[in-house]
């Protein structure tokens, strides 16, 4: 015999930890079990007034009812659908302001030069403390919301897009050059596919915001959003309806931030990244 | 024109046969005269013959190609292509760099039409499909057209370029130290196949190499280079029969050629 090893064992392995080999499913349901366990005990206990911490069945039995009158249309499915409108129109302004804008920046001297500049500034200004201004402008009605919404949204579009169309190498420049393509083919047909991966990142940073944009508006304005129904439940202490309603109103900001998602992974198939960061989320 | 060939069968070299790229005085300085990159040089390159280029590292070869194909103007002299002066980038002129740069979005074949995408159109890149199809075969790579590009390897990535250089049916091809990110064994395999597609398609040929050996292996004539400021000191007429096979790189003559480059390059690199 020529080897020295044992036959039949193996002799080096990776080892994997007890914790990282519970599958996904059995983690996270795990996870919210202990949680939700915990949960009932800090109330059953009496350490936190049942006033700020509701118990579990409490809050349980809100989501139920909520669901019942999301699902019959009541005031509550109206509520939401007005915010749902507010997101979708703050963002649907935000990807045409962004777009412009980044390409703008990211494909002309003057952009970068001019415009730049003052973008970042206003970029690094706690942008909720412009809501009294678009309130007063726009007035308490949708339009503010999405001004707001729209306003949050916009800053995470033009850097993704700008630097995307920064993210292709001087070989791929000068390969167009040789074809003789123009400003705008080169602009459609190379620098925005490259820079794909970019400004996905910017358009999910800008889902996540545009939520929290619409939602400050209706806190700060009113109107008729869902906003406004968390606001009323708590100054009327109802605690089981605000975390019932967070609950759904996170669900819209889910969905939202799923479409961008799937619409990257059917665009950027080719990148990497679209394969290893949403893995998490599947 | 019926082109002189001598007894052993060699195609037209630099001496006989019609000028089609004439260079003449062709200098580059950057950065508003401050980085002197090239000096006048005049190169002639003769049609259907291949040439290099040879020369220390930043000495302005890649600056001298990129004049040629129009896509960096010289600072004096002109570029005469064909009877008309270069003054922008031409479908006749084909090129290829080190890096094969695919775009991962696009199939082989799509990669391999977008000149034509990029110079008439959609239609007109469907229409090439079929042209394309079968330089693919050419080259070798017969059923990978519709693999995206990040699935093939570093040969096959640059297989895939020559095809998209050659899609055009350029006169002229103007390459780039184009196999010197491969291994030594497919980088023979791939100088063999440009001789093949050269010979066969009887372009006109200009190489950049950093390789002695690859540049006395694929030319006729090969043009040796000084360090920055580039210029040309010397021009080599390779007289081996072709085709040439690997068998010759061990041929006495090949070896006295070989040792003229590089003693002319150790001379250069120490003026
Ligand atoms: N766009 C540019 N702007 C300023 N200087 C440049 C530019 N391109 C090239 N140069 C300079 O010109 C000189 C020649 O460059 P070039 O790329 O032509 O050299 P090269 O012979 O191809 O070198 P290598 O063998 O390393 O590829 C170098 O010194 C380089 O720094
Ligand atoms: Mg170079």
């Amino acid at each position: 015999m020529s080897s020295t090893a044992p036959e039949g064992d193996t002799v080096w392995t990776e080892h994997v930890s007890l914790i990282d080999r519970i599958p996904r499913s059995v983690a996270m349901v795990g996870l919210l079990v202990a949680v939700v366990a915990l949960w009932q005990f800090v109330h059953s206990f009496g350490i936190v007034s049942p006033i700020i911490l509701p118990s579990p069945g409490e809050t349980w039995a809100d989501i139920q009812l909520v669901a019942r009158n999301l699902l019959s249309g009541g005031y509550m499915l109206k509520a939401l659908w007005i915010t749902t409108q507010e997101v979708l129109l703050g963002f649907l302004f935000a990807m045409a302001i962004g777009f412009s804008l980044g390409i703008l920046v990211g494909e002309t001297a003057f952009g970068e030069r001019a415009v730049l500049p003052y973008l970042v500034a206003i970029d690094t200004m706690p942008k909720v403390a412009f809501a009294p201004l678009f309130l007063a402008w726009l007035g308490f009605g949708i339009a503010s919301k999405v001004a707001l919404a729209a306003f949050i949204a916009t800053f995470p579009i033009v850097v993704g897009t700008a630097a995307g169309l920064h993210a292709h190498d001087e070989n791929a420049r000068m390969l167009f050059k040789t074809m003789g393509a123009s400003r705008w083919q080169t602009l459609f047909k190379m620098k925005l596919p490259t820079g794909l991966p970019h400004i996905f990142t910017g358009l999910k940073i800008a889902a996540v915001g545009v939520m929290a944009g619409a939602i400050t508006a209706e806190f700060l304005g009113g109107g008729k959003g869902f906003g406004e129904l968390i606001r009323v439940a708590a100054s009327q202490l109802q605690t089981p309806r605000v975390f019932s309603l967070i609950l759904y109103l996170s669900l819209l900001g889910f969905t939202l931030f799923w479409v961008v998602v799937l619409v990257e992974r059917r665009l950027v198939f080719w990148h990497r990244s679209t394969i290893s960061e949403t893995a998490g989320l599947a | 024109m019926a082109s002189p060939t001598g007894p052993t069968g060699t195609p037209p070299t630099g001496r006989d046969a019609r000028p089609v790229y004439e260079l003449r005085g062709v200098s580059k300085t950057y950065g508003q005269g401050r980085i002197e990159a090239l000096k006048p040089v005049d190169v002639t390159l003769t049609e259907g013959s291949f040439s290099s280029v040879i020369g220390p590292s930043g000495c302005g070869k890649s600056t001298l190609l990129k004049i040629m194909a129009g896509v960096v103007p010289p600072t004096s002299g002109r570029v005469v292509l064909d009877g008309t002066p270069v003054t922008g980038p031409r479908r006749d002129i084909g090129m290829m760099f080190q890096q094969a740069t695919l775009f991962p979005w696009r199939t082989t074949i799509e990669n391999i039409v977008l000149p034509i995408e990029i110079r008439d159109g959609r239609a007109a890149a469907r229409a090439a499909h079929a042209d394309a199809r079968e330089i693919l075969e050419l080259v070798g790579l017969k059923g990978f057209e519709t693999v995206y590009s990040h699935q093939l390897s570093g040969g096959m990535a640059q297989r895939a370029a020559i095809c998209r250089m050659l899609i055009t049916r350029p006169q002229v091809l103007l390459l780039d130290e184009p196999f010197s990110a491969l291994d030594e064994i497919s980088r023979d395999f791939m100088n063999l196949e440009l001789q093949r597609i050269c010979m066969s398609r009887s372009a006109t040929a200009l190489l950049i190499t950093h390789s002695i050996s690859e540049a006395v292996f694929l030319s006729d004539r090969v043009h040796v280079m000084s360090s920055r400021p580039g210029s040309i000191i010397a021009e080599i007429d390779i007289d081996l029969p072709r085709p040439r096979t690997t068998d010759m790189m061990v041929s006495p003559a090949f070896g006295a050629y070989v040792q003229q480059i590089r003693s002319l390059l150790d001379k250069g690199a120490f003026q």
